[in-house]
């Protein structure tokens, strides 16, 4: 089989379509993205019918994996880790449930933050649920453990969640592809109320669900993703999970690592290769991405067991990513030191793109707010949310998708009139409707602007659900006809669409504004492909 | 062989591409490679940076340790110097346009800038935007840059040449034939204009 160059993320999504999955369910999500995309895009794929259309949101996509792992056949969700967060209520029950055809769900974290609102750590949602957990080091490892999984899946009949964060998301390297297996028949459970959680039979299912930790734990003891390395130096031993190995071998190029150290890939963590390690050593050093899980189990509630060092007493920061040279310095290296970065640097925060719609439409609401007094923008999670800084400063949240709707209802209600919600598109299908029906029901005197762009900007211009119904929704949400205002956000309308805002702003009730101009990325890459096309077109007819 | 270079710019103007060409290039000579790309909230007109490790032995991180790049590729002068950390002190090598890409107020006065990168033992800065323009198109600064970058790279230049020919040969032969001929261009002026 050939060596391709996959980023992590392509790497899961290839090893999902080798491992004869028939869907992957997701919404888009940064680092999580490239997965379903390399699936959108891949002629196998398409050959072999897979399903990759885009879901309104991770719930819905986590559901409709449910769905088709209850009718036999293997099924991939991905997203980012507050995605998780969104679809957490059907994650935790599918565990009670347990899986029939095999099912995998990514969960891509970012620690330090680089495109997120928090750096939550996604394998706590492994042992909340109470199932196995992956986590990959390299790009190999991406690929070889996403057919591992689903194969755990189906053995052990539980989802498996998979781990990765964003370096290894957004990382390239080669990666060995294994023969492509074929998808499962239409089959489904042999008991036809396993998925039927009344109280009576979730009973029944959450003790089988406890029944199976002892086989989860048994397969890790057996994993070849946990590993102990020996080490002449017993007076440390250091534990390394996922991407942090990586960083502990970059800091002993070309020599052993002279303590014993445990790798680790798969969870709940091997207590025998624990104990052993434990036992030869005088302390402990954990390295892991993200919260210290794994320290803390160390450490205990009374921590006087040998000690132990991690991020909890400083050896290691407690926020943000790890590096090799935070490891090195863990481990007490001397770091080389780079040049002095000059004073006159400065920061280059990123900005809404030059021509986006998104400049007429806050220009716009800024010039129609002057009249009241400033906080009442209540905003969501999208390129939308950097009208926040300089120039523009138009809103004052972003909190969870979908919270710009729900937080204005809650602000009006305190009194603050007019709140006003701004929320794009594709956030408004994915978490924003159903705010918008309570907003509606309470009569509440807010101003939604609804900002369509017709695509999920932020990550790369993925289809919008609501596209072509916008209206439609928000008219059988229940929002009064001549309240629902389409407005085309261009510098030369901008009076015109002031007094549109001031009018809605006015209005004691809901109103909904919907300034509507395509993203600037996706019209110009629409523009090249139409021109190509064309170029083709005359190019064959000419022969 | 080992070669760690860190590429750094501004979202859109085409470091990936830099990095998809020497990882190409690498690839064909047979080397290892890892390379970390940004995507998401930064590709949007903020500061991104890749970390493209090649080497004929196995790579461990995917991000370069500080003060061990043995080379940084920028393709706006503010953006090199946010990287000055990452660069070894004993043979880095510093190249970077001198064509300010300002979306920000506080730019700082450009030749304060240069005068910066001018205190490093080894840099090439390089006008691409106009030499890019001399070749038929701005469009092709990226691989003006990185024609500039090629004699420290460590890999041939048939194999650079060949990488710019399959990446650009699905858009347009044209499109090969213009970054050919900026490779070459920014190449030549590095053999000229080297500050070592």
């Amino acid at each position: 089989m050939n060596r391709l160059l996959l980023l992590g993320d392509e790497a899961i999504a290839q090893g999902a379509v080798d491992a004869g999955i028939s869907g992957v369910f997701a919404y888009p999500g940064t680092p999580s993205t490239e997965i379903t995309e390399y699936i959108q895009a891949s002629k196998e794929a398409a050959e072999r019918h897979i399903v990759s259309q885009w879901s309104s949101n991770e719930k819905t996509a986590m559901e409709t994996a449910i769905g088709m792992s209850y009718a036999g056949k293997r099924a991939l969700v991905c997203m980012k880790h507050v995605g998780l967060n969104v679809a957490a209520d059907a994650f935790i029950n599918s565990a009670i449930t347990g899986a029939h055809g095999g099912l995998v769900v990514v969960s891509a974290d970012d620690p330090s933050m680089h495109s997120s609102q928090n750096e939550q750590d996604s394998r706590f949602y492994g042992k909340f649920a109470q199932i196995p957990t992956l986590e990959p080091s390299n790009q190999q490892e991406a690929y070889d453990m996403t057919r591992y999984a689903f194969e755990l899946s189906e053995r052990l009949g539980t989802p498996v969640l998979f781990r990765l964060t964003t370096r290894l998301s957004h990382s390239r390297s080669g990666v060995q592809r294994r023969e492509t297996l074929s998808q499962r028949e239409l089959s489904l459970p042999s008991d036809l109320k396993q998925f039927i959680l009344l109280p009576s039979i979730a009973r029944k299912q959450y003790n089988t669900l406890l029944g199976k930790q002892a086989a989860f734990q048994e397969d890790s003891e057996k994993s070849g993703y946990n590993e102990l390395f020996d080490g002449k130096d017993k007076s440390m031993g250091i534990v390394a999970c996922g991407i942090a190995y990586n960083y502990l071998l970059e800091n002993y190029q070309g020599g052993k690592i002279p303590y014993p150290v445990l790798k680790i890939g798969q969870y709940p963590v091997s207590r025998k290769l624990v104990k052993e390690l434990y036992n030869d050593v005088d302390s402990v050093l954990v390295l892991e991405e993200g919260y210290p899980i794994l320290e803390e189990l160390f450490r205990g509630i009374l921590d006087d067991g040998k000690p132990v060092k991690g991020r909890m007493d400083g050896t290691l920061p407690r926020a943000g990513e790890l590096n090799p040279n935070i490891v090195g310095k863990a481990l007490g290296m001397e770091i080389p030191e780079g040049y002095k970065i000059p004073e006159v640097l400065k920061s280059r925060p990123p900005l809404l793109c030059d021509g986006c719609s998104h400049w007429d439409s806050f220009e716009a609401l800024n010039e129609a707010m002057k009249d009241y007094s400033p906080g009442r923008v209540l905003a969501d999670i999208g390129c939308y949310t950097l009208s926040a800084l300089p120039p523009l400063e138009s809103i004052n949240s972003c909190v969870d998708m979908g919270a710009s709707i729900t937080m204005a209802v809650g602000a009006a209600e305190a009194g603050l009139v007019p709140a006003v919600a701004a929320i794009g598109d594709s956030t408004f299908t994915h978490s924003g409707m159903t705010g918008l029906l309570d907003a509606v029901n309470r009569k509440v005197p807010i101003t939604v602007v609804l900002l369509d762009n017709s695509t999920t900007g932020m990550t790369g211009g993925q289809d919008s659900a609501g596209f072509g119904k916008l209206e439609d929704i928000v008219k059988g949400i229940g929002v009064e006809e001549e309240h629902i205002r389409i407005i085309k956000p261009l510098h030369r309308l901008h009076e015109e669409n002031v007094k549109i805002f001031k009018e809605e702003l006015a209005y004691q009730g809901v109103s909904v504004i919907i300034p509507r101009r395509e993203c600037v990325q996706t019209l110009a890459r629409r523009m090249k492909l139409k021109h190509t096309q064309k170029k083709t077109v005359k190019e064959s007819s000419a022969q | 062989m080992k070669k760690d270079i860190i590429l750094g710019g501004v979202g859109g103007q085409g470091i990936l591409t830099i990095a998809t060409t020497i990882g190409l290039a690498a690839l064909s000579e047979g080397l290892q490679l890892k390379q970390s790309e940004v995507h998401g909230m930064s590709q949007r007109g903020g500061d991104v940076q890749s970390h493209l490790r090649l080497s004929s032995d196995p790579i461990a991180s995917d991000l370069i340790p500080e003060g061990k790049a043995d080379m940084i590729i920028s393709v706006e002068p503010l953006e090199a110097l946010r990287y000055f950390n990452m660069l070894d002190r004993k043979n880095g090598w510093l190249i970077t346009s001198m064509n300010p890409f300002n979306n920000i107020r506080d730019y700082p006065e450009l030749e304060v800038v240069l005068s910066e990168i001018r205190k490093l033992p080894r840099y090439i800065t390089i006008d691409a935007n106009e030499i890019a323009q001399s070749q038929g198109s701005v469009k092709a600064a990226n691989i003006v840059v990185l024609g500039a970058a090629s004699p420290f790279i460590g890999l041939k230049y048939s194999s650079l040449e060949d990488a710019i020919r399959q990446l650009f040969s699905k858009k347009s032969e044209d499109l090969v034939q213009l970054n050919l001929k900026a490779l070459k261009a920014g190449r030549d002026f590095a053999e000229k204009n080297r500050r070592d």
